[in-house]
């Protein structure tokens, strides 16, 4: 070790020689505007620190990557013990970036050691049952906890805007992921349909006078009619094109959204959408005339969270369905016909498949649930305009889905959970939080490339699974 | 059963086919062989419809079906063992077994299933098994399983010996003779192992550079002096 030293620290140096001729734009100095013109503000310790963090890390990742345990894991030590220290920092996301820093190296260092015990228990016989076990169980106590969610104590109106949040894409997930996922057909215009039962939804309410309830299935009907209707032309591309193409179609309905004012309001959006109802009953402090209030019908006193609570089981619901709807119909014919498109489209048709009609099932039933999502949003929003739909949401729900797993449920949950729950837990963090979300983002692709749960389940068990020993 | 008249195929400006006649009886075996590229493949695919015929005619059972999609005349009962196979490499066997029944009668199910399984035990030990995890012949075997699970009347088999132990050839070979004895399915083989396919089948077909250039019973190909020298010199056992 002793020989190679000097060529490491070389390799260190030049590495935070690079950091710091970047970071002295991006962290070195500031612009602040005082009202008589800019000024620079120096933050040369804070780019101190950063490269003196740099400088260390890469030396810890080197020792961790030469298989040099014990220097890798004092350095990642100290490091960490840095970070939490209370010493004297200009900020506090130094401390985080110097803790992150520490976490790396020690992670780095366990990793090989950790990777190999983890693949021969799960390749052990034990391990597999109870991998299998641990699979079924770790879903129920999710949805258990999914339900108690609400009575829990930390379920304030924050957390619980942000779970609902979570579930609209944790159900959008669900639903493009038999289009990506199952079927294999990269759909970059997810969002269109999205759109689509959105807009059914206000325009039926507003101008109508039609519940939510009423129009709810209207809407997965119209969004599914739309994606037979795009799906047709465009099925016959592949890959890349098939992308492009319904990026395309997403970009379109937007702007004819924004454009057709007649009938959608343009970018002024609709508003006074009404929530959904509970048997007739509107959550609101005074219910208008004919109508009863939820606390009233309940006999309980009002409270804002109610409507909170009641959007909150609706999206659970209707996520949970998508969910079932997708497992049952893995079993079926059009399920299986769909995963068997993905794996070889020629070896279909040889088998007497349509690839046109069945990848068309497979696009207008996952328009269908985006559906279903859109009027929920369009309820709980209570306002929408076509800013809502443009094609970051589209990418976003592909993420999670490619983040997931392709074609894993619960893959989909986790994914869901990092992208949209982490910015907004990381929010203290201020203008950093996107850099820990990239972070998050490089690391889950560098450690998982085929997304969290690459592992695809059989649609078919043939023995049941024997427990224990 | 299956009639070819004067078939084109054309890749773009290339002509693969040029106007090849061909006859399957019901419950015959007929091979077909021919040297690498002489547009074997391409003529099992144009029976099944993908690519399409430029012209000529293709009658299965008096129908005319040289204009339908491939997915069409599957369901008129042919079943086709692609070249490599093309199995579902992420489903395990048991599923690939219930994408070939996807035409069939969910009734049928059961028993066909286990009758391709008493045909082929390995894949009986291997079913939950993913295909893409198989060994080349028990992939092999699987691709014939998958045909079968339709009850087709006309199997297309695409060079099934290929790149197999001798050994599991003649156990392949074997299988396809008892499903055309037993089960009385009439076949079409696509063969470069000229010896076991000539052997095996009732007539046979040589191609030449897309066109058929001697027909016969299995018997006079392999006597013949032009068969011999172009395809099986070096020893066959
Ligand atoms: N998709 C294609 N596009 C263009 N040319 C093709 C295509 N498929 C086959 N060909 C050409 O058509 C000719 C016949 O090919 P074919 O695959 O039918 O041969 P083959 O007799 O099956 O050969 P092999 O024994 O090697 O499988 C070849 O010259 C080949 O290059
Ligand atoms: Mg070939």
């Amino acid at each position: 070790m002793a020989g190679r030293l000097p060529a490491l620290l070389k390799d260190a140096a030049l590495t935070a020689l690079v950091a710091a001729a970047l970071g002295l734009f991006i962290v070195g100095f500031k612009t602040r505007d005082i009202g008589q013109g800019l000024f620079f503000d120096y933050q040369l310790v804070d780019l101190a620190i950063a490269v003196a963090v740099i400088f260390f890390g890469r030396l810890g990742l080197q020792f961790a990557s030469m298989g040099l345990k014990w220097p890798s894991f004092a350095l990642g030590t100290v490091l960490g013990a840095v970070g939490v220290s209370p010493i004297q920092m200009p900020s506090t996301f130094l401390h985080w970036f110097v803790v992150i820093a520490g976490v790396l190296i020690i992670l780095r260092t366990i990793w090989p050691w950790a990777n190999t015990a983890i693949a021969t228990v799960r390749h052990s016989e034990r391990g597999k049952a109870f991998g299998r076990r641990g699979a079924k169980w770790f879903g129920a106590v999710l949805l258990v906890a999914a339900v108690a969610m609400p009575f829990a104590p930390f379920a304030d109106q924050k957390t619980m805007d942000l779970a609902v949040l979570i579930l609209t894409y944790v159900m959008l997930g669900w639903g493009l992921n038999i289009v990506v996922g199952l079927a294999g057909l990269l759909d970059l215009g997810y969002v269109a349909f999205y759109a689509v039962g959105a807009y059914a939804y206000a325009l039926l309410s507003t101008q109508y006078g039609l519940g939510f309830w009423a129009v709810l299935p209207l809407a997965g009907m119209f969004a599914a009619s739309f994606g037979l209707l795009l799906g047709f032309p465009v099925l016959r591309l592949r890959g890349d094109y098939l992308a492009i193409v319904t990026m395309g179609f997403g970009e379109i309905i937007r702007l004819v959204l924004l454009n057709w004012v007649d009938l959608s309001n343009g970018p002024a959006g609709i508003g006074g959408i009404p929530g959904p109802t509970f048997f007739g009953a509107v959550f609101a402090e005074t219910a208008p005339t004919g109508r009863q209030t939820f606390a009233e019908m309940m006999n309980i006193p009002f409270s804002s969270n109610q409507r909170l609570i009641y959007l909150y089981y609706i999206i659970l619901l209707l996520a949970l369905i998508t969910n079932f709807f997708t497992q049952r119909i893995r079993r079926l014919p059009v399920g299986r016909a769909w995963e068997a498109l993905r794996e070889d489209e020629t070896a279909c048709k040889a088998l007497g498949i349509n690839p046109t009609n069945t990848k068309l099932t497979a696009f207008a039933v996952g328009a269908m649930f985006a559906g279903f999502a859109g009027s929920f949003f369009a309820a709980k929003q209570r306002f929408i305009s076509p800013e809502s739909f443009s094609f970051i949401e589209s990418a976003i729900i592909l993420s999670i889905v490619v983040l997931g797993g392709m074609g894993s449920q619960i893959g989909v949950v986790l994914a869901a959970v990092l992208l949209i729950g982490l910015p907004e837990w990381f929010r203290d963090l201020g203008a950093y939080r996107m850099i820990v979300f990239g972070l998050a983002m490089v690391l889950i692709m560098a450690f998982r490339p085929r997304g969290l749960i690459a592992h695809r389940e059989p649609s078919v068990r043939l023995h049941p699974v024997r427990a224990g020993p | 059963m299956l009639e070819v008249r004067g078939i084109a195929t054309f890749y773009g400006a290339i002509q693969a086919l040029h106007g090849v006649d061909l006859d399957v009886a019901k419950g015959e075996i007929v091979t077909l062989i021919g040297a690498n590229g002489a547009g074997k493949s391409t003529l099992l695919m144009t029976v099944c419809g993908s690519p399409r015929a430029r012209s000529g005619s293709i009658r299965l059972e008096g129908e005319d079906i040289t204009q339908l999609p491939t997915h069409e005349i599957v369901r008129r009962g042919v079943a086709q063992v692609p070249e490599g196979r093309r199995i579902f490499p992420r489903m395990t066997v048991f599923e690939n077994l219930q994408m070939g029944a996807t035409l069939g009668d969910p009734a049928h199910f059961p028993q066909d299933i286990e009758r391709v399984f008493a045909m082929f035990p390995r894949l009986a030990e291997r079913r939950e098994q993913r295909g893409g995890t198989l060994s080349g012949g028990e992939q092999q075997m699987l691709a014939i399983g998958r045909a079968l699970m339709s009850r087709p009347r006309l199997l297309l088999l695409d060079e099934p010996s290929l790149g197999l132990a001798p050994l599991i050839v003649r156990q392949i070979f074997e299988a396809i003779g008892r499903i055309a004895r037993e089960e009385g399915v009439t076949i079409f083989l696509v063969e470069q192992n000229a010896f076991h396919a000539l052997r095996l089948a009732d007539r046979g077909y040589v191609l030449v550079n897309g066109r058929v250039r001697l027909a016969g019973t299995g018997r006079e190909l392999l006597a013949n002096q032009e068969v011999r020298a172009a395809y099986l010199e070096g020893g066959h056992g």
